[in-house]
């Protein structure tokens, strides 16, 4: 049985799974710009897309875990998955830098030159007489009222520590994994996305107070708009990262890694790692500079 | 354990020929499967885009205002660029790169091959939902393809829809370039190095890197248009110490790259094709490839070229003038390769060789008013005027849409066993060439003389040109009827041998016409030599 899935490719059968997450796609699309455009009944076709997704997600990931486990794939398949991966993650990378890009050239470019900056004089003078550019703002507007940033030091500054711990604990329980160390692996792996759903937790208490005692909102010009987008789709990619880690954890008390297969655990830490990096970024320019 | 994986194994590798009915096509794992249906598609929205150019020609027929409204006249711009962009060319080229690369690399089939299926269902879902904007309160989009705000914000309920669509549209690309790199690093044959790779799959493989890289940050830009309009995000809004031009500088970094997505591939065809006919080697083999990774690396530092009349310091501007004129000597490097493959070979004319012959002249006309347009004092004239619409019709129909249809020409006999009908697609070839510069050509001048883009009425001294412009676009249009009986009867000719053509290069003519539904179940050990090695 084995010899098979040594010198030949895994071609899959027919799946009926892609299909189904265009539907879910098509429903929660179209269900959510019908909502968008005002109509609530829009929110539970999106609620009917979702919940298609997510039964299409977890029903191609039991075939493929169930391939895995069956021993279908052989070193080739492991690399494409882990290509795969890899590449996926650096499409993450670009999305992330689609908006790092606007915080950079709103605090760089455009907001110096609303205040006259560069050959901008009557920019200034004509539109916005008066505004001083400065770092953070929410421009010559005004646009959301007074607000007050949010510092590196407190609760940024233990989230830093918490994400980076868990860099460290899941690399342990990689190390653990690879010598075959079954408890610690399981230990720190859950220790792992345990910090992870902290970091959330935290992040939503930061957020309560932002929109609470600051008055800092996603509404609270260009300094609310690039630091809830860029805090937001991190936190959510967090989110995403902690459950991948959680259902890696369920498949580690079932017993499905091996030292040299196991290519779920290495992707979900990779992405982990990918979600960290992102934060120091946001660390160093949403928070601190 | 053991108990699942005897199960799982046991109709593992029986060999699965395609399953019965519908279920083959929409459970698909098949690279040619889904090739097949990514070209459909592609050709499908190629006639849909190609009825919005026609309605765009007819009010554009006369001065004054004769059929349509001027709204609706702009969404008839906006969607036909975007079907075209979106729904036609880049799918085109990915169903080619799904039937070829993994016969050219020896692979049995693509790495991912239900990520695959998954790439092109997604794109049904997001096309019919961009098209079913056209009923909705305050019609289709009507902001050009490129989306500016504030104007795009103006959009009536079809917005979402838009942004959403755009971003099934990237998904879509993003797992279908995955798909493809991973296929050429790990599925190519092992005695397959990357320099001996096909040119065809060396151009992929560099547009599938740069689909990686940009596809997302359109998805972010898309994102910012929908909070500011949604959400109360201020990226787009001075007031609030954004910007609409930063929009731009977004969409550009993705835009100009996205040309580059729509031609390297074409380069590819056509430095397939053209050493078949030639019966020669491709010249500098090597600075080919050389000079497709320059073009992709500079392709990313040229994006304000776009730009140069919204605005920015002099240093951008003298910096994004030289970068873009830059690029023009890789590309002058492929044309002067492809003229030299040409050279003292014996050369035969049949329809693919012809379409990229036509490839390499009208395709060199587009890049020269390219340059023209990247000189920026040069630019602040010709920009938004019909000398721009002239200059990327030329890179993408005589270009882009020239190879698709080279290459489709070129592989249909591998694909269906059979020899297309060659006087009819002779005369395709000659009517649509002779259309489309009918077509394009006047526009050049248009432009030149300063009538606007996207205008559906003009003075009248534009007469003549636009109403030659409009017969060209009909005749082009009613020539592609050709194509359509040409694929039809695709398999009524004689049946084609395996080599198809004269001692062509590449794997995919080793196995036999048409190519089995799993072509390399291991990879071949030998590969057949390349044409250069056969001549030292
Ligand atoms: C030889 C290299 C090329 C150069 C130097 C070049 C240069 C330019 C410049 C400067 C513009 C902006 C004109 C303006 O809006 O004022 C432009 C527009 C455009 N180019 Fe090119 N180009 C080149 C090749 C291509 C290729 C290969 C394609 C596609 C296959 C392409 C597609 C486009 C499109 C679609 C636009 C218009 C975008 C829009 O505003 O809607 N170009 N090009
Ligand atoms: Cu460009």
């Amino acid at each position: 049985m084995g010899s098979h899935a040594d010198d030949r490719y895994y071609v899959p059968h027919e799946s009926h799974w892609p299909v189904v997450g265009s539907a879910g796609l098509l429903f929660m699309m179209v269900g959510v710009s019908i909502w968008l455009n005002g109509s609530d009944p829009g929110f539970w076709v999106m609620l009917a897309g979702v919940a298609i997704v997510i039964f299409m997600v977890t029903g191609w990931f039991r075939d493929v875990i169930t391939e895995s486990v069956g021993s279908m794939y052989n070193a080739q398949v492991d690399k494409s998955f882990r290509m795969g991966m890899l590449w996926f993650i650096f499409s993450e990378v670009m999305f992330f830098a689609a908006f790092f890009g606007a915080l950079f050239y709103a605090r760089n470019m455009a907001v110096p030159w609303l205040g006259g900056d560069s050959n901008n004089f009557f920019t200034n003078f004509v539109l916005w007489s008066g505004y001083e550019s400065t770092w953070p703002t929410n421009g010559p507007g005004e646009v959301g009222g007074d607000f007050t940033v949010m510092g590196p030091m407190g609760l940024p500054l233990i989230n830093t520590v918490i994400l980076l711990t868990s860099s460290v604990t899941i690399t342990i329980a990689h190390h653990a994994l690879i010598a075959g160390k079954r408890g610690i692996l399981s230990t720190f792996l859950a220790a792992t996305f345990i910090l992870g759903f902290i970091f959330i937790g935290l992040q939503a208490y930061e957020y309560v107070h932002a929109y609470n005692d600051l008055n800092l909102r996603l509404t609270t010009g260009i300094y609310g708009s690039t630091f809830f987008m860029l805090t937001g789709f991190h936190g959510l990619h967090v989110t995403l990262g902690a459950i991948i880690l959680l259902v890696i954890w369920f498949r580690v008390l079932k017993g499905h890694f091996s030292k040299d297969k196991h290519f779920a655990f290495e992707a979900a830490a990779w992405y982990w790692h990918f979600v960290d990096v992102v934060w120091v970024g946001l660390y160093i320019f949403v928070y601190w500079l | 354990m053991s108990t699942i994986a005897a199960e799982v194994n046991d109709h593992a590798h029986d060999d699965h020929g395609p399953a019965k009915g519908i279920k083959r096509w929409l459970f698909a794992t098949n690279h040619k499967d889904i090739g097949t249906m990514y070209l459909i598609f592609s050709f499908a929205m190629f006639l849909v885009g190609g009825l919005m150019a026609l309605v765009i020609r007819t009010e554009l027929f006369q001065p004054g205002l004769q059929f349509v409204h001027p709204e609706f006249f702009n969404q008839m711009t906006t969607m036909h660029a975007l079907i075209m962009v979106f729904g036609a060319v880049m799918p085109a080229f990915v169903g080619l790169a799904n039937w070829m690369i993994p016969m050219m690399v020896g692979a049995p089939d693509m790495a991912l091959p239900r990520m695959n299926n998954w790439s092109f269902w997604i794109l049904p879902v997001a096309f019919g939902i961009l098209i079913s904007t056209l009923w909705m309160d305050g019609g289709a989009p009507a902001s050009g393809w490129t989306m500016y705000p504030p104007l795009v914000l103006q959009t009536g309920d079809a917005f979402p829809f838009l942004i959403f669509s755009v971003h099934l549209m990237g998904i879509s690309s993003i797992m279908g370039a995955i798909n493809i790199i991973v296929t050429i690093m790990n599925m190519r044959a092992p005695s397959m190095s990357l320099l001996r790779m096909p040119i065809f799959v060396w151009t992929w493989l560099i547009t599938a890197y740069l689909l990686i890289a940009v596809m997302p940050v359109l998805a972010g830009a898309v994102t910012m248009l929908l909070t500011d309009q949604f959400f109360g995000t201020s990226f787009f809004l001075a007031a609030g110490g954004g910007d609409p031009v930063m929009f731009q500088h977004i969409f550009w970094f993705f835009g100009h790259p996205e040309v580059y997505i729509m031609i390297l591939p074409a380069f590819g065809v056509v430095s397939e094709i053209i050493p078949t006919f030639a019966r020669k080697p491709l010249f500098g083999r090597d600075s080919m490839i050389y000079a497709a990774s320059c073009i992709a690396f500079l392709s990313f530092i040229v994006w304000a070229h776009h730009m140069f009349t919204v605005g920015m310091p002099l240093s951008g501007q003298l910096f994004f003038m030289f970068a873009t004129m830059l690029i023009a000597v890789p590309t002058g490097v492929k044309v002067f390769n492809w003229v030299a493959t040409m050279w003292k070979g014996a050369m035969t004319f049949e329809t693919p060789m012809l379409f990229a012959l036509a490839f390499v002249f009208l395709f060199t006309i587009g890049g020269f008013s390219g340059l023209m347009l990247a000189i920026t004092p040069a630019d602040i004239q010709y920009h938004d005027s019909y000398f721009v619409v002239a200059h990327f019709h030329y890179v993408l129909v005589p270009g882009s849409v020239f190879a698709i249809m080279a290459g489709v020409y070129y592989w249909l006999p591998k694909w269906t066993g059979y020899m297309y009908n060659e006087s009819l697609g002779k005369l395709h070839f000659w009517l649509s060439t002779i259309f489309v510069n009918l077509t394009f050509f006047p526009m050049h001048f248009l432009g030149l003389a300063g009538m606007p883009r996207r205008i559906p009425d003009y003075s009248t001294q534009f007469a003549d040109f636009n109403m030659i412009a409009s017969v060209g676009a009909f005749g082009f249009g009613l020539s592609q009827l050709i194509l359509i009986y040409v694929l039809l009867t695709a398999k009524k000719g004689v049946p084609a041998t395996d080599a198809v053509w004269d001692n062509p290069e590449g794997l995919e003519w080793t196995v036999p016409s048409p190519a089995p539904f799993h072509t390399f179940d291991t990879p071949p050990e030998v590969l057949p030599p390349l044409k250069q090695e056969q001549h030292a």
